[in-house]
């Protein structure tokens, strides 16, 4: 009676196997480590990266205490903080000579100190949410509506260029609203003017309206050009905040879509959360503007009153310049910019490549404006200011740029790294913000430690007191239940949050439950009068299906919070769903198990270990 | 050791009305304070920033309340937090003003006046995502609802799916009423709270449920109150040692758990002890007040089989 099979044995010895494996890592101490990796497609990090990274290390007389090369990059682990700081030096200096033009990120982390054979299997610890490792989250949410105000920006001076190259006579060209107005005098010419446009901008829609002595050409881009528009802006920012991120030097950024329109930037174990923010929150967009060089103009404008279809705007060195308010290229046309030297002069310039439309419209532009001073406006928040303002020397063909000239190679650097940044294709906008400090994640670690370790500890007490050798029984499985809901938590890299912790703590207080359930029943039988053994198995079976049928509904809570939860709460859900399914596990299998070792045996079983059990003096 | 030494079973079908009333006079209590007082929303739903400080001495909430004060930031409060030496600075949403620079003025301000002023923690909403995780948090609760109903129906039957949801949406509905009425924040981790004790509840509901089907198996010839009174009787010391146990991890996340949590596990109190209660009165009485029969629960072709059984058996 009560024997159980050598099978299920097994299978409760392999699980609690893997349960102690995957939970092992988790008690080793964190160690202080650098990781080197690269942004670059064109920088590998292998083998050579980590003898590169070890020499330093030697010649610098940096002791270290382990490396390791992998996919994410080089990471060499020290003894203490002050070794790391001052290994992080070493390196950045040794990997980036040219600190304006990083080829790789040099990033503080934390690895933990458990053995490489443990990582071999796959065991690694819980991933700690932001609450608890400190950092920064940021919900980003990209403004739509000025992606497409900028396509149809765009898409007009796209169309101007287009009818001036096809001699298509037209009277004017604005953008209204999100659409694109051409006015003609003539019904003919605007014929023309749609099959031109119709055939070179297939995404846009045309309508032909007649408006008192004008006939207009109202063009208009199609929906799903507009979706394309908005998931490339989308895409086009992520890959900005990726570059502005790995400026950071943080060793597991992560910089991800949300949704339609949001953008997630989480960066673990940054200290400097006002300058993660700032670099960040440059919501910079790149415009390319005329100098309105008219002295007369100049003179009205400094004077207060701001000629129509210019602006009075400031350059760096804080020197008023008068631009035209018509965009000649906005930034999405700028593929990179880069800092150098002039092929002749040899002095600072910086390199500017445009795409095949900028490189068309800069052309023309050029070529029309030779001795005039064009201006980079960078506009941020609302607010242009001028980076600066060259005097084009002759037609630029090709789509290469180079500005040089009044400049020393900071302020090639400086304006090379603007005009890449500011190629945001759609300003964004931080909608949510959580930020928590290192020391406080440290707290919070300890907190939810201490009230799993004191719950568990007066439980186990009240348990093993009112229920003797079977609540000794229950409170091993509940041990159970904790180290497979590690396990399990580990194994699936699961972000471990502070409402986590508590999640824990209460699903162990729920999971207690099931073996309550178990005892009173075995305690009930007993005093209806049935054999100990008798007793046993009906108890088990009995609770069985109130189990069940308790923690489907308690799952079914889970789940919704999973679905509709996010940050913390998602981690709460997490934890509370695995939870209650390790604790059917344990509290059931696990147990019952025990009992059979214990009980099993013994042909005539007297009495159980389960406490008092009071029968009625009828 | 036994805790529960009962004779006999309880009559609590016999006070079914007077545990009614008292359910009724505490949910509109609930729903009054709800609807006067509303619930105090935390940042994460109305939207707003929440900045946390920590000084290297004990802090002057009166001096910090100046400080801010001066810089004309709209209505906003500050707090002592956990211990002494830190703040908790609350501030509305402001147009115009991204989080970056609200809180950065902020500290610098802080900073200036009292250089060993940290930041702690940042949280900051806009009104668009608050909006998003409360009609989210709504959303969540009635899948919940519908997912219990459901499945209770499935397993049980529909008076069961009903009277255990009405029951524990009373716990619910009364949990609000003590957020409202003590005025405390009602954030994210308080909504999976609350969530969470409605799965509990619930869970409670089902092992007395469970109790009465088994109940109208054996005692062919009880009436249904006898048959109620004896699940919840039976089941009562189950019942109070489980959500003992709980209630155990519970106050020790009040206790231990610090601040962040104090709210969450407050909500979870609350919700353990009428969950008991609910469960157990409310939820029974109004199974039998649905008219529950033997017939309802215990199906026809395992009846006819039994019945057939019984003549063969001495």
């Amino acid at each position: 009676m009560n024997r159980y099979p050598l099978w299920k044995y097994i299978v409760i010895g392999v699980a609690l196997l893997i349960g102690v494996f995957y939970t092992l890592p988790n008690f080793f101490a964190e160690v202080p480590a650098v990781q080197v990796s690269t942004s670059k497609s064109n920088v590998k990090i292998d083998a050579s990266t980590l003898q590169t990274v070890e020499e330093a290390l030697k010649a610098a007389n940096v002791p270290y205490r382990g490396e390791t090369v992998d996919a994410t990059g080089v990471k060499v682990r020290f003894a203490d903080p002050d070794t790391q700081l001052k290994a992080k030096d070493v390196l950045q200096a040794k990997l980036n000579p040219d600190p304006n033009n990083p080829n790789y990120i040099v990033a503080l982390n934390l690895l933990s100190s458990s053995p490489r054979w443990l990582a071999k299997i796959g065991a690694l610890p819980m991933y700690l949410g932001l609450d608890l490792r400190g950092g920064v989250h940021f919900l980003l949410q990209v403004d739509m509506k000025a992606a497409l105000d900028k396509a149809a920006d765009r898409y007009t001076t796209d169309i101007r260029s287009l009818l001036r190259e096809k001699k298509v006579i037209y009277a004017g060209i604005a953008r209204e609203g999100q659409n694109v107005a051409v006015r003609f005098r003539d019904a003919g010419e605007r014929a023309r003017a749609f099959q031109e446009i119709d055939k070179a901008f297939p995404d846009l829609q045309l309508r032909e309206i007649e408006a008192g002595s004008e006939s207009r050409l109202v063009a208009n881009l199609k929906p799903e050009a507009q979706k394309r528009i908005q998931d490339g802006a989308v895409q086009q920012n992520i890959t900005i905040l990726r570059n502005r991120v790995n400026e950071l030097g943080v060793a597991e950024p992560i910089v991800q879509q949300q949704g339609a329109d949001r953008v997630v930037v989480q960066l673990p174990g940054v200290q400097d959360t006002a300058r993660a923010k700032d670099i960040l929150g440059r919501t910079a967009s790149l415009e390319i503007r005329m100098v309105d060089d008219d002295p007369t103009a100049q003179q009205q404008a400094l004077s207060g009153q701001i000629p129509l279809g210019d602006d009075l705007l400031v350059e760096r060195s804080g020197q008023p310049v008068l631009v035209k308010r018509q965009v000649v290229l906005t930034g999405d046309r700028i593929n990179d910019a880069q800092p150098g030297f002039d092929g002749r002069s040899n002095e600072p310039a910086v390199h500017v490549n445009l795409d095949g439309t900028g490189a068309r419209i800069f052309k023309e532009v050029t070529r029309d404006n030779v001795g005039k001073r064009m201006a980079i406006v960078l506009v941020e928040k609302g607010k242009a200011e001028v980076i600066t303002a060259p005097v084009i020397r002759e037609e630029i063909g090709g789509g290469r740029v180079q500005i040089s000239g009044r400049m020393n190679t900071r302020e090639s650097n400086d304006i090379a790294l603007l005009m890449r940044a500011g190629a945001l294709a759609a300003p964004m906008e931080i909608v949510e913000e959580r930020t928590v400090g290192p020391s406080l994640g440290k707290e919070n670690i300890e907190k939810g430690f201490d009230s799993v370790l004191y719950g568990f500890i007066a439980l186990s007490i009240f348990i093993i007191a009112y229920y003797e050798l079977m609540g000794v029984i229950s409170v091993i499985s509940l041990a159970v239940n904790l180290l497979l809901l590690i396990a399990v938590l580990s194994m699936l890299q699961a972000t471990l949050t502070l409402p986590g912790i508590a999640a824990v703590a209460l699903t162990l207080g729920m999971a207690i439950d099931a073996n309550v359930l178990i005892n009173e029943r075995i305690r009930e039988e007993l005093r209806w009068g049935d054999t100990p053994h008798a007793a046993i198995q009906a108890g088990y079976e009995r609770a069985w299906n109130t189990i069940l049928d308790s923690n489907v509904t308690t799952l079914i809570a889970g789940i919704a919070l999973l679905i509709f939860g996010t940050g913390p709460v998602r981690g709460f859900a997490v934890v509370h769903c695995l939870g209650i399914m390790t604790s059917m596990f344990s509290a059931v299998f696990v147990s019952r198990g025990m009992v059979a070792i214990v009980y099993g045996g013994r042909k005539k079983l007297e009495k159980i270990s389960i406490g008092q059990v009071w029968k009625p003096a009828t | 050791m036994e805790f529960f030494r009962i004779t006999r079973v309880i009559p609590f079908m016999k006070h079914a009305l007077v545990f009614n009333v008292i359910s009724l006079v505490t949910f509109v209590l609930a729903v009054v304070f709800l609807s006067t007082r509303g619930l105090n929303l935390g940042v994460d739903f109305r939207g707003g920033t929440l900045i946390e400080i920590a000084y290297g001495h004990s802090a002057d909430i009166g001096h910090v309340r100046t400080v801010i004060d001066k810089m004309n930031l709209g209505e906003f409060a500050v707090q002592s937090f956990g211990s002494a030496n830190s703040a908790l600075i609350r501030l509305p949403l402001k147009e115009g003003l991204s989080t970056a620079q609200l809180s950065e003025r902020v500290m610098t301000a802080l900073k200036g006046d009292d250089p060993s002023a940290t930041q702690q923690r940042v949280e900051f909403v806009g009104p668009q995502v608050g909006k998003e995780l409360y009609e989210n948090g709504a959303l969540a609760l009635l899948l919940v609802c519908i997912g219990i109903v459901a499945y209770l129906a499935m397993r049980f039957e529909w008076r069961f799916a009903v009277s255990a949801i009405i029951a524990n949406l009373h716990d619910v509905i009364i949990i609000l009423g003590f957020f409202a009425l003590f005025q405390w924040e009602f954030s994210l981790p308080v909504l999976a709270a609350v969530l969470a004790v409605l799965g509990y509840s619930v869970n409670e509901s089902v092992v007395i449920a469970d109790r009465i089907r088994e109940n109208f198996r054996k005692m062919r010839k009880a009436s249904v109150p006898e048959i109620i009174n004896s699940a919840i009787t039976s089941t009562l010391s189950r019942t109070i040692i489980t959500h003992g146990c709980t209630l155990m991890m519970v106050l020790s996340i009040l206790f231990f758990g610090g601040e962040t949590l104090h709210y969450f596990a407050l909500a979870l109190a609350i919700g353990i002890c009428f969950g008991i209660y609910s469960s157990a009165l409310v939820m029974a009485s109004l199974v039998m007040w649905l008219g529950v029969s033997r017939e309802d629960l215990v199906r026809p072709e395992k009846k006819t089989g039994a019945a057939g059984a019984e003549k063969i058996l001495p």
